[in-house]
This record gives structure tokens, sequence and C-alpha cells, in this order.
């Protein structure tokens, strides 16, 4: 299981994937000459635009913080497309189908709030202290030590999520085109690593806003014509009521009382703080892979702006990822005409074909189907090999819907959103790791004197570096599976404590160097060590997540929430203890001890107050509505 | 983003505009020559007619508005 947050706080639960390399007799979908220019044009696009942009990458600053010249809208839309990997739109895609809207609040409660306060509060400290990265602004704050844990812990995190999102999206395009998986894997990273590698971090702006408008175009007719199809949202629901038997696949909050109420196992209180604060804040406002984006805006105003501006557009996320997950429910039909049930890859794995067509273990196949809703005929057609039997996974959902619904060409545009958005998630990964690395790793420990081009021939090489390291941990967690599950909890359990050591140094003046150092260090040992608990043993899940009933989904909201907790309050005892800094130090760093600079005046309608209340009243009106 | 430089929007509208010619192109193909593709549904929409479409004037306008050389 990816688990609740693997690449980012929008967690795509796609599951176990090697085991779905040896199935998908036949691919999904079928390209047609079209739909293969579609996509050699796009590959066409961004390699191009990699080397237009080689001769404005030069210096430092060009190459890594693309010039501090983005405007609001781009740094915005490209904040939210690193995020916006295939994986989560499959993967939630998958997660409506299973849980029905619930899965919205990964989208909502987990992003917007966290986006309006890094807007609001927080991107003036980051943005006024020049800060290259988010370990360099620790370095800034609590010193070099809290730097180094940030920075190696966030780079290795970085390379290895890489390697495995690029393996993961080789296995999508082998089950959904039968692409082979090298091809795939090759492919992606010689794109990944010319553009960024030629035109740094602003090649990779621009092909993320790009890659977002693709991902749109490519996806958004899926929910137009299905709802079409389905009579609206109305015809949904009464479709949805008749084939499912409940309408908690339309509550948002309702049955969130309890664990046992609702089909994902979380309860409301794990929502609002583990998800809408603990993992939300420390993934929206803390990970250096959306931040670095913002950081490249030409002033405050429009860094201040930049995530008002992208959460916008992600509460409009749900749009093309939920809704072809719930018409999928209703839509998707077997070749006889009668409804296609989808179910999880271990039965899909455990039912994989043998030569002869039918499964190659038929009691493990049959063990697994009896734990699913499938129909006994179904059951019976699976287990004896007929023609059109092939069981699809959850995560299936939207290639399915795509595959329904786009002829020649445009099925092409949807395939390539889905590349865009892998493609836009391994740029994200490596441009971060690469300034990292550089400025966070190599100049302070390694070579502090080098010349400014010095640096830059170094981030070029370390992204060449690094989608090579990238290409080893997919090869890797090819031949060892079980790597996955570790590699994917890397995000979860750096990201609290590291929270918790930001907001205490941002906005505390008496949090001390040694307290960030040791809370950093601590909280990450702790949030690893609850993670490798449960893993042990499961059981264990009831007590970090306080009840028997809690699912796995509940585990990474509630860990996260416990790490925050620890390494808060092991800074501020350990700051009571030791020797704070003069607060005249801790101008542009600390809230309290910072004159913020005076910005011009514009007019209402361009202030980021403004837009940050209209997100806000929109966000409110959305949850009511879905209640 | 400054002076001479090409704006993202440009190339964001030149890949668009591609696009909506190939996809509106093959949307008036399917309707001269009456070749569906099969197992696709609600083809009597025409969809890649008018996806295609929006694809193409979205992208000449951007194309337009944020062309190489003019002032911004």
């Amino acid at each position: 299981m990816f688990g609740l947050v693997p690449v980012s706080t929008n967690a795509a639960p796609i599951g176990s994937l090697p085991s779905l390399i040896a199935l998908a007799s036949s691919p999904l979908a079928q390209l047609r000459p079209l739909d293969i220019a579609v996509i050699a044009i796009y590959f066409g696009m961004v390699i191009w635009i990699g080397f237009y942009l080689k001769g404005q990458s030069n210096t430092s600053e060009e190459f890594f913080m693309a010039g501090r010249e983005m405007t609001a809208w781009i740094a915005g839309l490209s904040f939210v497309s690193a995020n916006l990997g295939s994986l989560e739109l499959m993967g939630w895609a998958g997660s409506a189908y299973q849980y029905g809207i619930l899965a919205t609040n990964w989208y909502w409660i987990g992003a917007i709030p966290a986006m309006l306060f890094l807007g609001l509060v927080m991107m003036p400290f980051y943005y006024v202290s020049k800060t290259h990265s988010v370990p360099g602004y620790l370095d800034l704050r609590y010193g070099g030590q809290a730097r180094t844990v940030a920075a190696i812990s966030f780079a290795t995190e970085m390379i290895l999520m890489s390697g495995v999102n690029m393996f993961a999206m080789a296995v999508v395009m082998k089950v959904v085109l039968g692409w082979d998986i090298n091809f795939s894997i090759i492919v992606s990273s010689v794109a990944v690593a010319l553009y960024v590698g030629l035109g740094g971090l602003r090649s990779a702006i621009f092909n993320e806003v790009l890659q977002f408008v693709l991902i749109w175009g490519g996806a958004l007719l899926v929910p137009i014509l299905g709802l079409y199809q389905t009579g609206g949202w109305t015809g949904l629901k009464a479709k949805i009521l008749t084939n499912m038997g409940s309408d908690s696949y339309f509550h948002l909050w309702r049955d969130t009382g309890s664990f046992s109420a609702n089909p994902m196992g979380v309860h409301w209180t794990g929502i609002v703080f583990g998800l809408g604060f603990a993992i939300s804040f420390g993934y929206w406002t803390t990970d250096f892979l959306v931040v670095q984006r913002v950081l490249a805006a030409h002033n405050l105003r429009a860094a201040r702006m930049a995530p008002i501006i992208g959460s916008f557009f992600k509460m409009a996320v749900p749009f093309i990822v939920i809704l072809p997950g719930l018409l999928g429910l209703v839509l998707l039909q077997n070749p006889d005409g009668s409804r296609r049930q989808l179910v999880g890859e271990d039965v899909v794995a455990a039912c994989a074909a043998s030569s002869a067509g039918q499964p190659a273990d038929p009691a493990a196949c049959s063990a697994a189907m009896a734990k699913t809703n499938l129909t006994a005929g179904t059951q019976q057609k699976v287990l004896s090999g007929a023609p059109d039997s092939e069981l699809h996974t959850y995560n299936q959902a939207l290639p399915l819907m795509m595959v329904r619904y786009l002829g020649p060409g445009l099925l092409g545009l949807g395939i390539t959103a889905l590349i865009a958005g892998f493609m836009s998630g391994m740029a994200g990964n490596v441009s971060a790791f690469s300034t990292v690395w550089t400025y966070d790793i190599y100049k302070p420990l390694i070579n502090k004197k080098g010349s400014d081009s010095h640096y830059v021939l170094v981030g070029r090489l370390s992204i060449l570096i690094g989608v090579i390291v990238s290409i080893g941990a997919a090869y890797l967690v090819q031949q060892f599976h079980g790597i996955m599950d570790y590699v994917q909890a890397l995000f979860s359990i750096f990201i609290a404590p590291l929270l918790a050591a930001i907001l205490l140094g941002m906005f505390w003046t008496r949090a001390t160097k040694l307290a960030g150092f040791i809370g950093l260090l601590t909280g990450i040992v702790f949030s690893a060590s609850l993670f490798m608990w449960v893993k042990l043993n499961p059981g264990n899940l009831k007590y970090v997540a306080l009840s028997d009933a809690a699912k796995p989904m509940a585990e990474n909201v509630f860990r996260a929430l416990w790490a925050f907790c620890f390494t808060a309050i092991l800074i501020f005892v350990v700051s009571m203890l030791t020797k704070p800094r003069p607060v005249a130090e801790l101008d542009g760093l600390v809230y309290g001890a910072t004159k913020l600079p005076t910005e011009e005046w514009v007019p209402i309608y361009k202030r980021e107050w403004f837009w940050a209340a209209i997100v806000a009243v929109i966000f409110v009106i959305l949850n009511v509505l879905v209640w | 983003m400054h002076g001479s430089r090409i704006p993202i929007w440009f190339f964001i509208g030149l890949q668009l505009a591609i696009y909506g010619v190939l996809i509106f192109g093959y949307g008036l193909y399917e309707v001269i020559s009456g070749d569906y593709a099969l197992g696709v549904q609600l083809t009597n929409l025409h969809t890649p007619i008018w996806w295609g479409g929006v694809l193409l004037l979205l992208g000449l306008f951007y194309v337009v508005k944020f062309r190489p050389g003019k002032p911004m």
C-alpha cells in the first residue's frame, strides 16, 4: 500500500504495483498513430523548452531559483502542478471508486488551509530571508546541524521517491498501454534529465505549467461526458444509490463520527488535526519540492499570491479525479453489458492467469474473490478463464473511463496528461534535489569556496547523477518489492517533525539552535519508530490511531500528529533549558523580530487577503454542500 | 518572462493549437467518413470536433497574445 502520503499530501493509494507487472494479458488501451503523434509532440515540446531556456540559466540564481522572475500565476500553477502527479490522479480516482467523496478531503481540508497559511503568514519569512531552500531557512534559524539533518533526509527522500515514481509510471504504462518497462523508464528519465539539466528550475517550472494545462485538457472530458451520460449530478447520485445501496458515497463529513462508520476507517479528529494540520501544513508549507516554486516569484506580493492562486485550482482538481471514480461506479461495463466491478490489486494478483488463460492458482484466486462483492457469475467466469473476464483494479478506474470516452487523438491527449503528471512530479523531485544538494550539502560541507559557475555545474551534474540514481532505485524496487513501502513512508516520517521545527522557529523567538537540531533529529527517529512499530506488528495500529476499528489509512494521519506533538514539546523543553539567540539576530527569520517590507499600494482586488477570503468562503461552501 | 524572451504562455498556446488542429481534423474525418472508433461511447456528440475546436481557439488566443516580439 502506498499509504496515505506517498509522494505528496495527495497520497495515491496505488498499492502493490510490482505484482501487476506480470498481469495485464492485454493492455487497457490501443494507441493509434494519431495518439502516438500527440504524445511525441509533447516530448518534443518539453525538450525544446529545455534547450530554449538553457541560455537563461547561466548563474546559480537563474539555474536554482529561476532568476526569481516568476509571476504569481506561473509560480502558483507550478506550485500545484508539482504536486499533481499521475499517481495522485489515478490513485484518488480509485479511492473515490472505493470510498466515495470522502477522498475529496485530501484535496480540500488536506490542502487549502495550509496553502492559504503559507501565502498569508509564512511566505514573508521564507522570502525576506532570501533563503534558497527550506533546509537553508533552518540553517539561518537553527544553524548548520539542523540544516544538515533536513538536507540529507530531504535529498535522500527526493531521489528515492523519484525512482519509485519512475517505476510506478513504467508499471502503469505497461498495464494501460502494454509498453515495455525499460522503455518507459529510459524515455521519461532522459526527457526529464534533458529539460531540467539544461534549463534548471525555470525549465522545470515552465514545463509544470504546460503539464498542468495538458492534464486539464486531457482529463476534463471524462467527467463532462460521464455526467452527460448519467444525467448530471442528480442522476449520478440516484444511480449510485441504486447500484450501491448507500448514500455515504456523497458525504464528506457525516460518517466520520466513528472509525467504523465509514469505509476509510478514519475519524474526523484524524482528518482535521492529522491530515488538515500535521500532514497538510507539513507538506504545503515545509516541503521544499513545492515551496521552491513559490520562492522563484519575482516579488513578495507574487510569492504570497502564488499559493492562493494555486488553491483555487487545487479545489477544482476533484472534478477531474474524484468524479471519474464516482462515475466509474455506475458507468463501467463488462463487454456483455453488465456492471464492471473493480477490485483490489491483491485480488488481481491472486488471479493472475497462466498461459492457458485460467488463474495460475485457482484456490488463491477463489479465496481472494470471496472477500469482494464480485457476483458468483463473475467469479465463475474468472476461474474458468472465460474471454473478457479479466479483472481490473480500483486504480484503473481513470484509464478505463478514458478508454470509454476518448477516441483517437483524444486518448493520446489523455495518456499525455498521465505522462505529463509523472514527469512533472519527477522533475520536481530532481530539481529540488539538485538545489538542496548544491546549496545545503555540497557548498557548506564539501566546497565552500567554489565560483558561481562551479555551483551551476555541480547543479547540472547533480541532476544527471540524481536521475541515474533514480533509475537505479527504480530497478531496485523492481527486484525487491518490499522496499517500496519503506520509501513511500519516508515522506510522512520526515514531514511532521520538520513542520514542528519550522513553525516554532518561525513564530517563537525563544526556540534555540540546540532545540531545533535535537527536536528535528529525535522527532524523525520517533516518527520512524512509530512506523516500524506498526510495520512489525500491525496490531499496534490501534494504539497509534486510537481505535480497534482504525484502518491503515488512519495510520499516517495519527502518526504525523503524534510526531508533530512530540517534536514540538521536545523543542519547547530544550529551548527552555538552553540560551536563546539575541532577538536582533532573528530579524527576517522570526515573527515578532522582523520588520516586514512595506508593499506598494494596490487595489483591493489585487491583494492576497482579498483572494484568500474568497478561497476560504468557497472552501466552506463546498464542504457544506457535500457535508 | 521579460523583454524579448518567449513567455511560457506562447509555448502552451502553440501546443494547444497543434493538438486542436490534429483532434479537430480527426473529428471532421470521423464525421465525413462515418468511421468511428470501436468501443468509444457518445460518438454522436462528436467530441473531437468541439473539444479540438476549443483547444485550437484557446491555443491561437495564447499564441497571438504572447507571440515573441510583441511588447508585453
